[in-house]
């Protein structure tokens, strides 16, 4: 089959598109056809523009050069309801903000349906009700009425996940856009969605798949392309050669992303011990040492009590019972202004909710924790605060103009250092990095682990906690599997190559 | 720094846009545009009235404001925090009665009833930060509940009347004291030809500026309004500096208070209601200028002065005092476009 009839076929197809900001091209010339039935996964550092080619196809940019084609046909995508009505899905990242708290699970299924509907303005429940059963039924959630019936708040993140996915295929598109839609899903609710995926390709939708997980691509993709600095660089079907593929996403050779065995621990001394430390009620009680020197990596899936532990151990959410020491100290933190000062440090989960002020510059955003150290009298110190910030840049290799840029210049890797960069303006004795990897592209993801590896050297004692097995393996020293508030495995060196850590956390579940 | 390297990819995004000639002039109109209106209108009503160029015309006009003004600064810390404080009327009026009460009735000296000003105006702040931080009431709810709590309690304070000096109190006996002639200097006298009042307000702005913008607690009620669960894990006492965010608030609300009671020279019992309004439009108008699109202490007083210069304007220009309300609100609404609708188009 030629290219020209390749565009004919193509469900999508895009046709030398261009986008440019205040006169920085950030789209260009990209073309690229999606065919029916084929998961096209797109691989890019952050900042290479696939967000924006995202928000083309979602019908939020509007003046892009070049033309979409829908079916063969040249469209104008000048809304997102545009976009839908030429059968054009996208699930963004952000859960939030697809689902209408308040409403009830049936209610946000029919969502679209609801919000469009002419003719009888008054909400129907039955119809409402049976609607909702109906596409239930067939993508096979196996959701009760009971479910259906319920406030949509009461779903879990993952739940809310599927209920976007399912009303996006409700409306059975020809092209659905995932971005990166396992960043918030444990490991057997990503293999839910696999199979839903894969259910798609059967049925002939497109999907373009954007993901940094190259696990789930290998496992789910026909087809493979690389943005990176808004051109198109690689375009492989499988089998893919992974090689070629980091290579061109990322610049520069890089050795590939398999783990490196996890080396012995330097078996420095105990800087805080917790003695039963119950995460959940009803739960076995936990034990856990953190020695300085290594990095301690947790593994657990979604619910397993990371998340728990780390803001018990800041003193966000103090743990109900059990103790812990510091350095042979008690260590209570009530909270987290207690832990600081104990030089205990949390980086959070979710940086935009926790740790980022909008708004900040990357100087001001780094000095928050430790502006009494930066100021005399009360009056802080600017160009103390900013040479902190530019100590920061340099260390963790920020890629920015200058550190009075705002954070949301930044793009997500690059926000992500800042956040972990905070926190070494003082040099830790215990520090606690909660996903630090997540919606960070490989290189920022290696910065942010070499440093954390050299904090360790330096006699911290770092603490790990990620739902990625592969992370894990490869930053830390000893690894940890966590399931339901326990213990399950507690490993150096060969003992906690990948395969036994993972049919750990099968068998655990 | 030579031994890590970023091996992400060497971003453009640290190139800075080039702006495009149309966005540049939006961006200064944003940042300026404000401090531009307020200038050309002084001008405006310089040079077509001859009496508005009068320098006593001029002080006087800030002299009218210094109350709003002041009262507005509170609104300011309130909102640094992501907060919003409506008693700020009540607790000037509650100060105009209590220093009445502390004079006239118990025949106090001036200094006694301005500490007891203050400290009514603490003890009120303290009252709103109890509802907000510890009984966790939504602010805007909370402070119009302790507003109607602060009027009426001053009202049995004072069992329903206005104090004036010499009056005949309930047993009987007639007021035994009066306003002292030292505090009501508050208002009416000067210091090198500039009225107190206008020189605490220009006081107060210069301290509260500091504290807010170049202290790191000011620094920390900023971050607390912009991210309050960032800023609790980063180690701050949300709960402590949102109370005094109230609490300053509160006092800054009783020094108006204290003007008022001077211009009024005695304790009418409804003074202080209508400050509240013109209190949060000039704290709202300031979150424009500059463009900050964010509360700022220079925003707020220059807010004050530009309302001060269209409602004496106006009036020298002869159109009549019940149009005032229109003007300001008009203005208000004015600011509000500027600092949402064009700030946001700005940064998308």
């Amino acid at each position: 089959m030629s290219p020209t009839d390749a565009g004919t076929e193509a469900a999508v197809g895009l046709r030398d598109v261009s986008m440019a900001f205040g006169g920085r091209t950030v789209l260009d010339s990209v073309s690229l056809d999606i065919a029916p039935g084929t998961v096209v996964a797109l691989l890019g550092a952050n900042g290479a523009g696939k967000s924006t080619l995202i928000k083309i196809l979602s019908g939020v940019h509007r003046d892009h050069g070049g033309e979409v084609r829908v079916a063969g046909q040249a469209v104008s995508l000048n809304s997102p309801s545009a976009a839908r009505r030429l059968g054009i899905q996208t699930v963004h990242q952000r859960i939030g903000e697809g689902i209408v708290p308040g409403l009830t699970v049936a209610e946000n299924l029919v969502f679209e349906e609801l919000a469009q509907k002419r003719g009888n303005p008054f909400i129907n429940g039955r119809a409402t009700l049976a609607r909702a059963r109906e596409i239930q039924a067939s993508l096979g959630l196996g959701w009760s009425d009971a479910v259906l019936k319920r406030d949509v708040t009461e779903l879990g993140i993952s739940d809310r996940q599927l209920l976007i996915l399912v009303r996006a295929l409700a409306t059975r598109p020809r092209l659905l856009v995932l971005d990166e839609p396992t960043s918030a899903l444990s490991a057997a609710e990503a293999e839910r969605l696999f199979t839903l995926v894969g259910r798609m390709r059967e049925d002939g939708i497109a999907v373009l798949y954007v993901s940094h997980r190259l696990g789930e691509i290998d496992a789910l993709a026909d087809r493979l392309v690389v943005l990176r600095d808004g051109h198109l660089t690689e375009d492989q079907v499988r089998p893919f050669d992974w090689d070629a593929a980091l290579r061109a996403m990322l610049a520069q050779t890089q050795e590939t992303t398999t783990a490196r065995p996890v080396r012995e621990g330097a078996q420095g001394e105990v800087a805080l011990s917790l003695r039963g430390v119950r995460l959940f009620a009803g739960r076995k009680p936990l034990d856990l040492d953190l020695r300085t020197g290594e990095v301690t990596g947790i593994v657990g899936l979604l619910g397993a009590g990371k998340t728990e532990l780390a803001r018990g151990l800041f003193g966000a959410e103090p743990f109900a019972t059990g103790a812990a020491e510091l350095d042979g100290r008690p260590y209570a933190p009530r909270r987290p202004s207690d832990a600081i000062r104990a030089g205990v440090h949390l980086v959070p989960e979710d940086r935009h909710a926790d740790a980022l002020v909008p708004g900040w510059s990357l100087a001001q955003n780094i000095s928050l924790p430790f502006l009494k150290a930066l100021s005399r009298g009360g009056l802080v110190n600017r160009s103390r605060e900013d040479a902190l910030g530019r100590d920061t840049i340099d260390a963790l290799g920020v890629v920015t103009r200058d550190e009075h840029s705002t954070v949301e210049q930044l793009s997500g890797g690059n926000q992500q250092k800042v956040v972990v960069g905070r926190w070494l303006a003082e040099t830790p004795r215990v520090l606690i990095l909660d996903e630090p990897f997540r919606g960070v592209d490989i290189g920022a993801r290696r910065d942010i682990g070499r440093r954390a590896r050299a904090l360790a050297a330096d006699g911290s004692a770092v603490l790990v906690l990620s739902a990625d097995v592969d992370e894990v393996l490869e930053i830390a020293d000893r690894v940890v599997v966590l399931a339901a508030g326990e213990i399950h495995l507690d490993a150096y060196g060969d003992e906690a190559e990948r395969d036994r850590v993972i049919r750990t956390i099968a068998v655990s579940v | 720094m030579t031994t890590t390297h970023s091996t992400e990819v060497p971003a453009k995004a640290a190139i800075p846009p080039a702006a495009s000639t149309a966005v540049r002039v939006q961006n200064a109109v944003i940042k300026y545009g404000f401090i531009f209106v307020t200038v050309v209108l002084f001008l405006y009503f310089a040079l077509s009235e001859g009496s508005f160029r009068e320098s006593a015309t001029l002080l006087d006009t800030l002299r009218y404001v210094s109350v709003a003004a002041i009262l507005g600064l509170g609104v300011t810390f309130t909102m640094a925090v992501g907060g919003m404080d409506m008693s700020v009327g009540a607790v000037a009026g509650l100060g105009v009665s209590v220093a009445a009460q502390s004079m006239v009735v118990h025949n106090q000296v001036g200094a006694v009833a301005i500490l007891a000003v203050l400290a009514a105006g603490a003890l009120a702040g303290l009252l709103n930060a109890l509802l907000i931080v510890v009984l966790k009431i939504p602010d805007m709810l909370a402070t119009l509940g302790t507003m109607f709590v602060i009027q009426g309690g001053k009202l049995i304070l004072v069992d329903g009347q206005s104090i004036t000096p010499g009056m005949t109190m309930s047993d009987g006996s007639t007021a035994p004291g009066r306003f002292t002639d030292g505090f009501l200097r508050i208002d009416r006298g000067t210091v090198l030809g500039i009225p107190v009042s206008v020189l605490i307000f220009g006081g107060l702005t210069v301290v509260a500026w500091v504290f807010l913008a170049r202290t790191r607690w000011g620094r920390v009620l900023y971050a607390i309004g912009a991210n309050p669960e960032a800023s609790r894990l980063a180690g701050i006492r949300v709960g402590a500096y949102r109370a005094l965010a109230y609490v300053i608030s509160g006092v800054l609300a009783s020094v108006g208070g204290l003007i008022l009671a001077s211009r009024i020279g005695q304790g009418d019992v409804s003074a202080g209601t209508s400050q509240l309004l013109e209190a949060v439009a000039v704290a709202l108008v300031g979150t424009s200028v500059l463009g900050r699109g964010r509360p700022n202490v220079w925003g707020t007083a220059l807010g004050a002065v530009l309302i001060g210069i269209i409602t004496t304007g106006l009036t020298i220009k002869g159109l009549p005092y019940y149009t005032q309300d229109v003007v300001e609100g008009a203005v208000l609404i004015l600011a509000l476009v500027f600092s949402f609708t064009l700030s946001k188009r700005r940064t998308s």
